[in-house]
């Protein structure tokens, strides 16, 4: 059977890199004793596959991956064991089991929301100052950044790619505490990608603040599928069992 | 979750940043105000070097087994880190807490091979600890060395406060006891160093002082008062199967160099090769029951959710039940997903079927530690193996499907002539034969290739081989090519590879191995050019060293290509290694008549290990 498992990354996890994450949720599947399919041949590996993989420096509240089970038991009984061999840091929030012809989350990925607040060791007002140019942008038609690329540098319009920008007022509770964060619902996948910090960076622009990456924490939220228009989460697809 | 020592800033500027965050798997944590003593266990080397090192995970799991004991990690900061640490006076921290090291009891540090000395240095400085012991003051964490460079700790004397000779499971509880006496007392740090030094295995450097002979040989070794013993016993467990073992080990984020359940099944080794320090330093041989060895695989696999598991001795095949435990981890691969890795295996029909079962045979290549290209020199270094051995074996392996061989010599062993360098190829080229003999054309896919790969070798303390010479490097490079010439010369030369390592770090550790007191200043003035991460070629600059000798006045020839007399006083006589000195140097007259000795299940020579009262020396004879 197929799974869709949703999970959080917290806190100092935020120093794992993607491959890393993914070796440890082999692992913790093997503690949990869980019946995950192997593949076949002389070195079998678990059949698990991640959606988004995650920059390093960035926290979340909105993972997935998927997985294919030879047994299940429920959702309650497979999050509790998870959660009880996972580190600190790492939560299973939801485990849903997908119709047959569900497409790999990887696939499906079209849009993401995260918030961005400040990190302790940069200066206080950094996030207010950011807010007070949200209006702008949003009445901008065009809003051009350099992206980088392997190869090149050149001026982009990551206009397109932001479907929601605002301030953000409620508190995660899976971050720390912050007193400021923006809202931002971008475009994700492999259509149309637009990352957190280059919107970060636009916004600093129209400030007249110098971007500095490491001024700012970026928290996901939720990963979505669909179209901009009837956005749903990667895990509405499933069903509880 | 502990705040971080590092900075969001740092911390995304450096590589891996894992490696500093803590917060594993099976990670200890306790409540500080209920502990008493504070431990920085370090491996002075990359955090995944460290974490692979099985010695660390038992003594981790050990000290916190106390109640009033709180050990932490900490590993060398990458020269990245090192950098912006050095720049923005960040002191060196453990991973659990975070803590700086300063405020920790205690820094004890294992010493796996002589070219971390750099970076002992490195982790005592970042941690704003005098790097000599005599400048270090009351309010200073004790400074401990441990693990099998200190048989010989002479080279590092003067950056530790205490060494531990021999395996930690003896001791160290007895050492803390003193050490929480000390630190709810009036007793001095030297009053405590004094006490220590009559605990079993502890070698306290500061109490003992050298003197030299005009030839520059040392003359003694004395303890410098009354009441601290002349030598230091090394420390053997001698109830291993109850001694304790890690069965929740710490399991890394990022991949280790070893990223698997290490189960230690023996420690020692029966067979008595004279090159072999490990071989003669953890005598005598132990080995673990069976049935609780399965018990501990299946609990650990059950505890980390490993996919891989590996088997740990300096010898498998002399473990007495390894078919039963092989069949049994076997069985574990296919009900469990393990994957099984077989270090160290005598090459045979049983191990090749096992091999057979637990590797792809296509791509994985067969081992065979020659060490010598002739018989004569395999009985000069009492290799118990023969070049019939190696074809037979290889005539097994090639019909059960293997093409690939590695063999693996050292050159410039005792009494080494041309004719031994030329029986490398021989062999080499003997056992592709063997292939073309046994494997019929239509079955050939690919060609076989035979892979050797020679070392320079190095004498070590403790070893019948400590008198010897070794070799200049100049005569290293012309053996290597006149192998490799002879490689050439062999009729099936296109199958045959010979490759042999850099000499740099061997002329280094031949000096340091053999080493005295006079060369801790050499290692502190390279540390202070700028030398960490000797280990890593691409960070090793041998002339920082030989400036360093040359300013020092010092003749590393002294320390390496001299021959020594049997009645010359080694840095190390002191310490009381188990093997004796009259057997060592019985072996070594021995070797030099190529006369072989027996393993110590056929026959007993007598090293002086029987007075640990256990192992080998002890289990019934027929
Ligand atoms: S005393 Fe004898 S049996 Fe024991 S380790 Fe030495 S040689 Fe081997």
């Amino acid at each position: 059977m197929k799974l869709r498992i949703k999970y959080t990354k917290t806190g100092v996890l935020r120093f794992i890199g993607h491959l890393d994450i993914m070796r440890l949720f082999q692992k913790a599947i093997r503690r949990a004793k869980l019946n995950v399919s192997y593949s076949k041949g002389f070195s079998p590996h678990q059949v698990i596959s991640f959606a988004a993989p995650m920059p390093l420096g960035m926290t979340s509240e909105g993972e997935y991956f998927d997985g294919e089970f030879d047994l299940v038991t429920s959702t309650a009984d497979m999050m509790q064991r998870l959660n009880d061999t996972l580190p600190e840091g790492i939560v299973v929030l939801d485990i849903v089991a997908l119709p047959d012809d569900a497409k790999p989350s990887m696939s499906i990925v079209s849009a993401s929301d995260y918030i961005i607040f400040r990190n302790e060791e940069c200066e206080e007002d950094i996030i207010s100052r950011l807010i007070e140019k949200i209006d702008d942008m949003n009445a901008m038609p065009v809003v051009e950044v350099m992206k980088k690329t392997k190869t090149k540098e050149e001026l982009t319009n990551i206009k397109p790619g932001i479907y929601a920008l605002h301030e953000y007022v409620k508190q995660s509770p899976y971050t720390e505490v912050y007193d400021k964060a923006i809202y931002m619902m971008l475009a994700s996948g492999s259509i149309l990608n637009l990352k957190p910090e280059l919107v970060i960076e636009a916004l600093c622009k129209q400030a007249g603040i110098t971007y500095n990456r490491y001024n700012y924490r970026v928290h996901r939220l939720e990963t979505y599928m669909g179209e901009r228009t009837s956005l749903q989460s990667l895990g509405t697809v499933g069903k509880h069992f | 979750m502990a705040k971080l020592a590092l900075s969001e800033r740092i911390l995304m500027n450096i590589e891996k940043p894992a490696r500093y965050i803590g917060n594993e798997v099976n990670i200890v944590k306790k409540d500080l105000a209920n502990v008493d003593i504070r431990i920085a266990m370090c491996f002075p080397d990359v955090y995944e070097i460290g974490m692979s090192y099985l010695g660390i995970q038992i003594l981790y799991d050990m000290f916190n087994r106390r109640e009033d004991t709180y050990c932490e990690r900490v590993y060398s900061p990458w020269p990245d880190l090192d950098r912006i640490m050095r720049e923005e006076n960040i002191p060196l921290f453990s991973l659990e807490t975070q803590t700086p090291i300063h405020d920790m009891d205690i820094l004890a540090i294992t010493i796996q091979y002589e070219m971390c000395y750099t970076n002992i240095l490195q982790v005592i400085d970042l941690s704003n600890i005098s790097i000599f012991s005599k400048d270090r003051t009351e309010d200073d964490p004790i400074v401990i060395g441990g693990g099998p460079c200190v048989v010989n700790p002479e080279p590092i004397a003067d950056f530790f406060d205490i060494f531990y000779i021999g395996e930690g499971e003896t001791s160290y509880d007895e050492l803390l006891n003193l050490y929480k006496e000390y630190k709810h007392s009036e007793m001095t740090r030297k009053e405590f160093l004094i006490k220590a030094s009559n605990i079993p295995g502890i070698y306290v450097p500061s109490l003992y002082e050298v003197t030299y002979n005009e030839d520059k040989t040392i003359k003694a070794v004395k303890p410098i008062m009354d009441g601290v013993p002349a030598s230091i016993k090394r420390q053997v467990v001698v109830d291993f199967e109850n001694s304790p073992y890690p069965l929740k080990p710490v399991i890394p984020y990022i991949r280790a160099t070893q990223d698997r359940v290490t189960l230690e099944i023996m420690r020692g080794c029966i067979r008595g090769c004279r090159f072999c320090q490990a071989g003669m330093i953890y005598r005598p041989t132990r080995q673990k029951p069976v049935e609780l060895l399965k018990e501990y695989a299946k609990l650990m696999i059950d505890n980390t959710g490993y996919e891989e598991i590996s088997l740990s001795s300096l010898s498998s095949s002399d473990y007495e039940n390894l078919d039963e435990l092989l069949n049994y981890l076997i069985k574990l691969r296919d009900t469990e997903h393990v994957n099984v890795s077989l270090p160290s295996l005598r090459i045979d029909a049983f191990s090749l079927d096992v091999m057979s079962k637990v590797q792809d045979i296509k791509k994985s290549s067969l081992t065979f530690a020659s060490e010598a290209g002739t018989q004569r020199l395999r009985d000069v270094i009492n290799k118990g193996i023969t070049e019939e051995d190696i074809l037979n074996g290889s005539r097994e392996a090639f019909l059960g499907g293997w093409d690939k061989v590695k063999l693996y010599f050292m050159l410039g062993l005792p009494t080494e002539t041309d004719q031994d360098l030329y029986g490398i190829a021989e062999l080499a080229e003997k056992i592709s034969e063997v292939y073309f003999d046994t494997v019929p054309k239509e079955k050939r896919n690919g060609r076989v290739m035979i892979n050797a790969s020679a070392s320079y070798f190095v004498p070590k303390p403790f070893t019948p081989f400590q008198w010897a010479p070794m070799i200049l490097p100049e005569e290293f490079t012309r053996r290597a090519y006149y192998v490799k010439d002879c490689f050439l010369q062999q009729r099936n030369k296109k199958s045959l590879k010979f490759t042999y390592h850099d000499a740099n770090i061997s002329i280094l550790e031949g000096v340091l191995a053999r080493g005295d007191r006079r060369l801790s200043a050499v290692i502190y003035d390279v540390y202070k050019q700028g030398a960490i991460f000797d280990a890593w070629t691409e960070y090793f600059d041998i002339h920082r060293y030989m400036d360093a000798f040359k300013r020092h006045n010092i003749d590393i020839l002294f320390y390496t290509t001299r021959e020594r007399s049997l009645d010359e006083v080694f840095p190390w006589d002191h310490i009381d290694a188990g093997v004796t000195k009259a057997y060592l140097a019985r072996e070594w007259e021995q070797a030099k008549k190529g006369v072989v000795t027996k393993n110590c299940r056929s026959q007993c020579m007598g090293c002086g290990s029987a007075v640990y009262q256990g192992g080998v020396c002890f289990e019934a004879k027929n």
